[in-house]
């Protein structure tokens, strides 16, 4: 009996080691993998980089000039996209959480319309937003056709974050504020989505970070005039259109395609670890936790 | 529910001194009025179909302290939820029957359910303060109900506190999370924000079953100083509580598979001389 169960003790022992191994080993890949990609970008692009980059326009095709009108498009397709996504977004996943029976059949067909959006190719969401709100609505190549689809993309992905965030708040507050006769708004306003702040912003930068890096929907919508924009109706070139645009089409493109992808990656750091930021110190500002 | 209900316990007079008093088991005032403050008739309570809790009438007297005894699963949960139409939260959860609350239909559909649930007051087995700092606790809900005067609301701060014995424990921290307290003191802090609302009748679900023997001590002994300022109805597992604090119990156990209320009377006389072999088994000891 003694000697079966140090001959399993041993067993157990040489597993959990390759366990520990294959784990660590995992989690360093990863790290591996984003840092390599990080110090490509930094080494490649860096030299490149400069405040005239960012403010300049575009010559000679983008092989040299700046970046400038590219940013504004961007930032403003951008802005569209979380316009119309999150308060969209967030009713659906009150709606979602708070609304309806657990199990409701218009509820799982709901869900089940987002898990299938969430799986549509970006480039046939493209051929949507061109069919529907550049001829359709006839919006024309535009930052609002573009952001408009973009919203589409981000909203399944931004709903099913924000809904797991709101189901993860524990019932016994919710019966409490019904307790209390507070109404269903007072509750939402000053307890769940307080509580659940964190899960909204990550599904805030989970979205942001699928728009910002989307090219083919941009393609069909907002276009790639590399113009300084003057309304949200102009065409407008993404970054990430851009950057495609260096890459691919145009010759000796390569260094300033760098230095964008550079900026698109900084972007994205600011915009995630502001709305970290956001979510830390203003909806959770009245929610206090031990 | 628009009409308040008056709180206040009137003095038993007119009467011999012992028509009220309820026997030696408890400690009560003699100034509880057998006088039913909620009257239940034929509820019964069904979740998706399948029956929860069958036929129970009974009266509730105006500030007595009414337990709810009986085994796990027998529906004294139920039984409570359907007071201040918590049950209208639950998908699939049917309630039948007439319950009124100082003579009003508390299941009237044109019911202000926000209003029914400001007069009959929560607590609930986990103590569940919310999130927030001691001060938004108890002020958030009188602010959602309209108290927005800030010397009101500081006002009823103190007093709710005071009332609990837990405002020389937390004055000097009132802006902290709520959720740092120790369990006895976050149960007490949601008796507080109930107390907040001057609501007339408090629901407690076993209160005590989640704290440690010393904070349940205190929690019992402020819901005895509840007595004649608000009429409790507790459910209790700890039948040596119900006896300790009760004016009135009620014996609930599952008859075909749905509960029911077998026996309800004096506390005394459910302990001492139930009319039931159910009920005399189980405060015995000998089932459940």
């Amino acid at each position: 009996m003694a000697k079966y169960g140090l001959f399993s003790m041993t067993i157990t022992s040489n597993l959990d080691r390759f366990m520990t191994l294959a784990i660590w080993s995992a989690a360093l890949l990863v790290a591996a993998a984003f840092l390599w990609l990080l110090g490509d970008v930094l080494w490649h692009g860096a030299a490149h980089l400069s405040w005239s980059f960012l403010t300049e326009a575009p010559e000679n095709a983008g092989r040299s000039g700046g970046i400038g009108p590219i940013l504004v498009s961007t930032l403003m397709i951008l802005a569209v996209a979380v316009a119309a996504a999150v308060p969209l977004g967030l009713a659906t996943a009150v709606w979602l959480t708070e609304f309806i029976r657990p199990g409701s059949s218009f509820g799982r067909l709901v869900g089940l319309s987002l898990d299938v959006l969430a799986g549509v190719p970006s480039i046939v969401l493209g051929l949507f937003g061109n069919a529907f709100f550049c001829v359709y609505l006839g919006l024309g190549f535009s930052i609002l056709a573009g952001g408009l689809t973009l919203a589409c993309m981000v909203l399944p992905i931004f709903i099913r974050t924000a809904e797991a965030g709101l189901r993860a708040v524990p019932a016994d507050w919710r019966n409490g504020a019904a307790a209390l006769g507070l109404s269903r708004g007072a509750a939402l306003i000053h307890i769940l989505l307080p509580a659940a702040a964190p899960a909204l912003a990550a599904a805030l930068m989970l979205g942001i970070g699928r728009a910002m890096a989307e090219t083919a929907a941009l393609i069909y919508t907002s276009g790639y005039v590399d113009r300084m924009p003057s309304s949200l109706s102009d065409s407008g070139r993404a970054l990430a259109v851009h950057i495609y645009d260096l890459s691919m089409n145009v010759a000796g493109g390569d260094p300033n395609a760098y230095a964008s992808a550079l900026v698109l990656i900084t972007l994205l750091i600011i915009i995630n670890s502001t709305a970290l930021w956001l979510a830390e110190n203003l909806l959770q500002r009245r929610i206090v936790t031990a | 529910m628009t009409s308040t209900i008056d709180m206040h316990c009137r003095p038993a007079t007119g009467t011999p001194a012992d028509a009220y008093t309820l026997g030696p088991l408890q400690s009560g005032p003699s100034c509880c009025d057998p006088e039913p403050l909620i009257r239940v008739e034929n509820l019964s309570l069904s979740y998706d179909n399948k029956p929860a809790l069958a036929g129970v009438t009974l009266d509730i007297y105006r500030g007595c302290i009414t337990a709810l005894i009986g085994p796990s699963g027998c529906g004294k949960t139920s039984f409570l939820s359907s007071l201040n139409r918590l049950t209208d939260l639950i998908p699939g959860c049917e309630v039948e029957g007439r319950i009124l609350i100082n003579r009003q239909d508390a299941r009237a559909p044109d019911l202000d359910v926000q209003t029914l649930r400001r007069q009959v007051g929560m607590i609930f087995q986990k103590p569940n303060p919310f999130p927030l700092s001691i001060r938004r606790n108890l002020e958030m809900p009188l602010r959602e109900h309209g108290v927005r005067n800030r010397s009101e609301l500081c006002d009823r701060l103190e007093r709710t506190l005071t009332d609990v014995g837990l405002w020389d424990e937390v004055k000097d921290r009132l802006d902290t999370p709520a959720l740092a307290l120790s369990g006895g003191q976050q149960q007490r802090l949601c008796l507080a924000r109930a107390l907040a609302l001057e609501p007339s009748v408090l629901l407690m679900d076993e209160p005590c079953s989640a704290l440690d023997p010393l904070s349940s001590a205190v929690v019992e002994d402020l819901i005895q100083r509840l007595r004649g300022r608000y009429t409790v109805v507790i459910v209790t597992h700890n039948l040596a509580q119900a006896r300790r604090i009760a004016n009135y119990a009620g014996f609930f156990w599952v008859r075909e598979r749905a509960g029911t209320l077998i026996e309800f009377g004096r506390c005394q006389q459910i302990f001492e001389e139930p009319a039931h072999d159910l009920t005399a088994a189980y405060v015995s000891g000998a089932r459940g």
